[in-house]
């Protein structure tokens, strides 16, 4: 099997994007993740991120957070084309820094959530989730 | 607009004063994504509930900005501190300007 020169670039080319693809989504994490602390240093604990570790259909995923004393949490999907999912601020009446939802992933990928603490401070947790069938649709 | 939003709610009829209860918080729409195509190949246009709040009394309990990668018919489960007899208070935010809301009374007791 002989490749000519053209195919040669195109399969370079396809390399470098399949490459970068994964890249250019933890940079958008990181971006989103930057605009919701403002630049702040991100540390750990204090954050509870609940996810199935394999979940069968990627457009019903349950997924947890609880952070005691946070005042919003931010929920992002790594690997969906656009990583926000949603964001939850709790009020003064709020019983527990909890909440529960069902969100859509496009693959496996990694969901990681960020939580801003009274004090002004912000912890991430993450967790892989293995996705059978994709939920974003085609 | 969106067919057939239908908004529904559970909360208990019932709690002692300063109780902590659970809520549970669904409502049936298609949160169409913006990312699917159609047959024709043409993208559908985005259109989902891109906004939740929950108040007691006029007092914020959850306030939850949503995305494209939340589910069909969002669903919400959260905690909720019930300081006295009062009126929960739901509200939804469509994409195409409509507002949904849901109203339950609480008694303490």
């Amino acid at each position: 099997m002989t490749f000519t020169r053209r195919e040669t670039l195109a399969i370079g080319l396809g390399g470098v994007a399949a490459l970068a693809l994964p890249m250019q989504a933890a940079a958008m994490v990181d971006d989103k993740i930057a605009a919701f602390t403002g630049g702040a240093d991100v540390g750990e604990g204090g954050l509870t991120l609940t996810a199935p570790e394999i979940a069968e259909n990627g457009n019903t995923v349950p997924v947890e957070v609880s952070a005691p004393g946070a005042v919003s949490i931010l929920l992002l999907a790594a690997g969906n084309p656009n990583p926000d999912v949603c964001t939850f601020n709790f009020g003064p009446l709020a019983g527990a820094q909890a909440a529960s939802t069902r969100i859509r992933l496009a693959r496996t990928q990694e969901v990681v959530a960020v939580a801003k603490m009274a004090d002004g401070s912000f912890v991430r947790a993450a967790q892989e989730v293995k996705v059978t069938i994709g939920g974003c649709g085609g | 607009m969106a067919d057939n939003v239908k908004p529904r709610v559970k909360v208990p009829k019932s709690a002692s004063a300063g109780e902590v209860i659970t809520l549970k918080t669904l409502i049936s729409h298609p949160m169409e994504s913006g990312q699917r195509k159609n047959k024709a190949g043409e993208v559908i246009p985005r259109s989902i509930i891109n906004r939740f709040t929950c108040d007691f009394n006029g007092q914020n309990v959850i306030d939850v900005t949503l995305e494209p990668a939340i589910s069909t018919n969002p669903y919400f489960e959260f905690q909720s501190q019930v300081p006295e007899a009062g009126e929960f208070t739901f509200t939804w935010y469509d994409d195409d300007g409509s507002v949904y809301t849901e109203t339950k009374a609480i008694s303490v007791g």
